[in-house]
């Protein structure tokens, strides 16, 4: 051989060398890495969502529903294939937003991109029959959420939204869910969520390089979500809705009719609650489909604040409605006793330089307890307070639950009863004795929220129990003797009755003849309240209070109603829950006959 | 009419005719795993027995080839090769148009690739031409070799378009002007000669590529560019070898193939869809086959009873190796993507028939390596 010859053969022989050693570095030495790109290449894994639990009312009346819905996808590769103008037809949109919709990146080449929601039968029938006409298009069923009764218990249920980052992080089982999963966002949805949401099933594919299915490798089914048994009567929330002037059609509830306030009711006996109604509300269905930026926009700018939870987080003064803690002090304290006349009400009191005046400024003359309860002397109260002092009228509120939060939700706010030790820390001035005077006829200092006083109520009327507000069924009821006199409690109940019953009462002109109901009114005084920069006469309107029960004989249902710049609480506001009242019985005995 | 000679048989060269024949075999067991049904389409008859058949006719080709005295068509390489320039002239004006090229004569119940003939005609013709030139060759024989066989079939190609065989066969006839024999001297100023120009008609030779040719060049020295795009080929290439690790998913196991993440999976990148079934292991076992086929054909240059024999042997030896490396380099991500098949792997009917004449040719020079004083 010659020196040539040499030279070929190491040529040859340095070229398998060559591919030896990069054999060796690829398979060898990266064989994991790239076994795990190729299972990438041809593995596919779809998560099939869990159908989340059903949340029911009292009586097994669905809140909140599952329903399928069917929303028209195309596959990617085929978009530049398929008859444009056609679907533009068929799905009654323009050409222009079709193409807006199909040019958008898809997250992935092979995740198909939806072009439609909620197809209507009409629709679908139009695809179907047109299928081998329009290829690549898919027509996918979902499981959405509905909310039968629409915009009355969006407060309360919630709605759902996309996980956000934060979720993410501060919840662990929010942790191996998809970016684009749906979870509750405000309201029960939120609270019960990691018992409504169920498990997500998954479904293993092997997918060729075009994105077809090719075979199921395996599949776990979703496991359902838990179904929720409420304590709340869907027929008293609808007619409390209603009452407030809200819309029953979906459509015009979107654009929050109806007074701001909000109604709370709850079971005196076992502190569950019986109706939670916020307003203005919203429709919640309306998130399900993705809320538009302009419906968002007007939501959260709009001056009557519907997205806030008015029933747990809105605090306002109690006005009158508060006398009933003063008067229970009263008692309780042996300062007062029913019959006795403890002041000579001429229309306000002077208390050095400045005049406390009563509501009723000719003046109410000699007052009692009850007469002071039932026509609500402001007089009979100053006089009451100065002689409690703060620190009892202090005791009596935070020990009938104001002042703290109910432990209902973790949204509630907890309010505010004012005493000397806060007014130092606080506001770093002293108490003075017109302080007394204000917090005595529920101004002033003072921040409940209608949970609250519904709560207040319900232990009026249950002889002194506080329970464990609550509202799932069958749940035990934590009760704790707050060790007032029963004898004491049933004097206010028989004034609260005469207050709505009697003609001289501030709610007499609600007195009901289809159920006899007795409680509070209130009307708070706003002073020169700003709204959003701009004030009308309606917003400088009092707030209007009535805090109730009913029926007067073993009452089943203990309740506060505010109306904010509604007037007065013996005006607007009694009335009001008279309707709910009357609304509620109606439609319950319509549905008996039925029966 | 075929009168074959007992001692001719003695010397026929088995073991390189085994071992090719057994590459045949594997490779059309890997074409049937590459495009087997019911994954794919039913092309029909379906890849593998088609090239089965193909097979058959190369065989009794290289029958043929194996019968007569090699030096005897010493005689016709002037007419042969201009039927190959011919041919190549022909397809540019009458080829089918395949995926932006004009590689393909159709004959109406066939269609066959010019360049693969040309193939066979070239390495005979410059065989033939540099047979009787003086060794060292002068300047003025190397230039005329390098005119005539390289540059014209090189533009020629390069028209059609197809890079990767046009430099292929220019790489050729500078190797076997090289085997010939060159002086230091000349071999020095043609390698300065032949980077200079390269250098300074990089622009026009750059602004001379087709778009892919250009996209295929970038994706080589960067394949994640765009995984997806220019890249995609590359990296589904890598990833199937890879993914075969040690031993191999086995036989019709292997996934990258059949659901079409590797594109030209039964022609160009049929060395993947082999490496993921079989493994390192396979692969070096392929590699060995193919190696000891190379070896070989080398040896018959060395032993061969003339200078044509030397320089035929030569030639299709570089032809193999060439091939072969290209390809498997292309698919293991060490050589830009080029249309160039693994030579008895891939599928394609002329390919194999060329290559089969190749070997034929070589065996028969090795077969009459002794017959020093017959005519």
């Amino acid at each position: 051989m010659k020196i040539k010859d040499y030279i070929f053969t190491s040529i040859i022989f340095f070229i398998f060398i060559i591919l030896f050693l990069r054999l060796w570095q690829l398979q060898i030495m990266n064989t994991e890495k790239y076994q795990k790109l190729s299972e990438q290449n041809r593995i596919r894994i779809i998560k099939t969502p869990a159908p989340r639990g059903i949340i029911y009312d009292r009586n097994g009346i669905p809140l909140v529903e599952n329903i399928i819905s069917f929303g028209l996808s195309i596959s990617p590769e085929y978009i530049d294939k398929v008859d444009i103008s056609m679907l533009s037809k068929i799905l009654n949109i323009q050409i222009e937003e079709l193409q807006k919709k199909t040019s958008k990146k898809p997250e992935s080449i092979y995740m198909p991109i939806r072009i439609k929601d909620d197809l209507t039968f009409k629709e679908i029938a139009m695809l179907e029959v047109r299928r081998s006409e329009l290829p690549g298009l898919i027509i996918e069923p979902e499981i959405k959420r509905h909310y039968p009764f629409g915009a009355a218990t969006a407060h309360l249920l919630g709605y759902l939204g996309k996980i956000t980052e934060e979720q993410i992080k501060n919840n662990p089982e929010y942790q191996n869910l998809p970016s684009y999963f749906m979870v509750g966002q405000t309201g029960l949805e939120k609270l019960f969520d990691n018992r409504l949401r169920g498990i997500q099933g998954e479904k293993i594919i092997e997918v060729d390089a075009l994105g077809r299915e090719l075979r199921l490798i395996k599949e776990t089914h979703p496991v359902k979500g838990e179904d929720i048994y409420l304590t709340i009567d869907a027929l008293l929330q609808e007619a409390a809705y209603k009452a407030f002037g809200g819309s029953s059609s979906t459509a015009n509830a979107r654009h929050f009719e109806g007074f701001a306030g909000a109604f709370v009711a709850l079971k005196p006996d076992t502190g569950e609650i019986l109706a939670l109604l916020s307003s203005p509300s919203f429709d919640p269905n309306i998130f399900i489909e993705g809320v538009s930026a302009d419906y968002w926009k007007e939501l959260i700018t709009n001056p009557q604040n519907p997205l806030l939870d008015r029933t747990i987080q809105g605090l306002y003064a109690p006005g009158s409605t508060f006398k009933i803690i003063p008067a229970i002090a009263g008692l309780e304290e042996g300062i007062v006793s029913p019959d006795k006349i403890l002041v000579n009400c001429t229309g306000g009191i002077s208390f050095s330089q400045w005049t406390f005046g009563c509501w009723q400024k000719e003046g109410h003359g000699p007052v009692n307890l009850r007469r002071a309860l039932v026509e609500s002397c402001d007089v009979y109260f100053y006089e009451l307070g100065k002689i409690l002092g703060i620190k009892k009228i202090y005791k009596y509120a935070t020990l009938l639950g104001l002042g703290n939060s109910t432990g209902f939700s973790d949204d509630e706010k907890p309010g505010l009863v004012p005493d000397e030790e806060w007014k130092k820390n606080v506001k770093k001035t002293s108490w003075f004795l017109g302080d007394t005077f204000n917090t005595a006829i529920g101004q002033g200092f003072l921040k409940v929220t209608p949970l609250q006083m519904a709560n207040v109520m319900a232990e009026v009327v249950n002889g002194g129990i506080k329970t464990s507000v609550h509202i799932i069924r069958n749940m035990e009821t934590r009760k704790e003797n707050l060790n007032l006199n029963r004898e004491n409690l049933e004097i206010i109940k028989d004034a609260l009755s005469a207050v709505v019953n009697e003609p001289n009462g501030t709610a007499a002109g609600a007195r009901s003849y289809l159920i006899k109901f007795g409680g509070k009114t209130g009307t708070v005084q706003v002073v020169s309240k700003k709204f959003k920069g701009k004030s009308s006469y309606k917003n400088i309107e009092h707030h209007a209070w009535f805090v109730g029960f009913a029926p007067v004989d073993n009452p089943e249902m203990a309740f506060s109603l505010i109306v904010e710049h509604g007037g007065s609480g013996g005006g607007v506001a009694a009335p009001l829950a008279k309707n709910i009242l009357e609304g509620y019985i109606i439609k319950k005995r319509q549905l008996n006959v039925k029966n | 009419m075929l009168k074959i000679d007992r001692r001719m048989l003695e010397h026929f060269d088995w073991i390189t005719f085994c071992i090719v024949l057994f590459i045949c075999i594997i490779g059309i067991l890997t074409i049937y795993s590459a495009t087997r049904p019911p994954l794919d389409e039913g092309e029909s008859p379906p890849f593998y027995i088609k090239q089965l058949i193909w097979l058959l006719i190369a065989i009794m080709t290289l029958v043929i080839f194996v019968t007569f005295d090699y030096v005897k068509i010493k005689e016709y390489w002037l007419i042969l090769y201009i039927i190959g320039i011919s041919l190549l002239i022909i397809v540019l004006f009458m080829g089918k148009t395949a995926m932006g090229a004009k590689r393909w004569i159709n004959l109406g119940f066939f269609s066959f690739q010019p360049s693969e003939i040309f193939k066979i005609i070239f390495i005979i013709s410059v065989s033939a031409f540099l047979e009787n030139k003086e060794s060292p060759l002068s300047a003025k024989d190397t230039l005329k070799t390098l005119i005539i066989f390289g540059i014209i079939p090189f533009l020629l190609i390069m028209k059609q378009p197809d890079l990767g065989t046009a430099i292929l066969i220019l790489t050729i006839t500078i190797i076997m002007i090289i085997y010939k024999g060159l002086t230091i001297r000349l071999l020095i100023l043609f390698l300065s000669l032949f980077i200079t120009s390269i250098v300074f008609l990089w622009e026009i030779l750059w602004a001379g590529l087709k778009e892919y040719q250009k996209n295929r060049l970038i994706a080589f020295i960067d394949p994640s560019i765009d995984p997806s795009g220019i890249g995609y080929n590359i990296m589904q290439s890598v990833i199937t070898v890879g993914s075969g690790g040690l031993f191999g998913k086995g036989f019709l196991e292997g996934t990258q193939g059949p659901l079409k993440f590797l594109p030209e999976r039964h022609t160009d990148f049929i060395f993947p869809i082999f490496s993921e079934e079989w493994g390192f292991i396979g692969c070096l076992i392929l590699l060995a086959l193919y190696f000891t086929v190379f070896i070989r054909c080398f040896q018959t240059s060395v032993i061969a009873k003339n200078s044509f024999g030397k320089l035929l042997a030569i030639g299709f030896t570089s032809i193999f190796v060439l091939y072969f490396f290209i390809n498997i380099g292309m698919t293991l991500g060490i050589m830009p993507v080029v249309g160039i098949p693994l030579p008895f792997m891939s599928y394609g009917g002329t390919t194999l028939l060329a290559n089969f004449t190749g070997i034929a040719l070589v065996i028969n020079v090795r077969m009459r390596r002794f017959e020093l004083f017959y005519p």
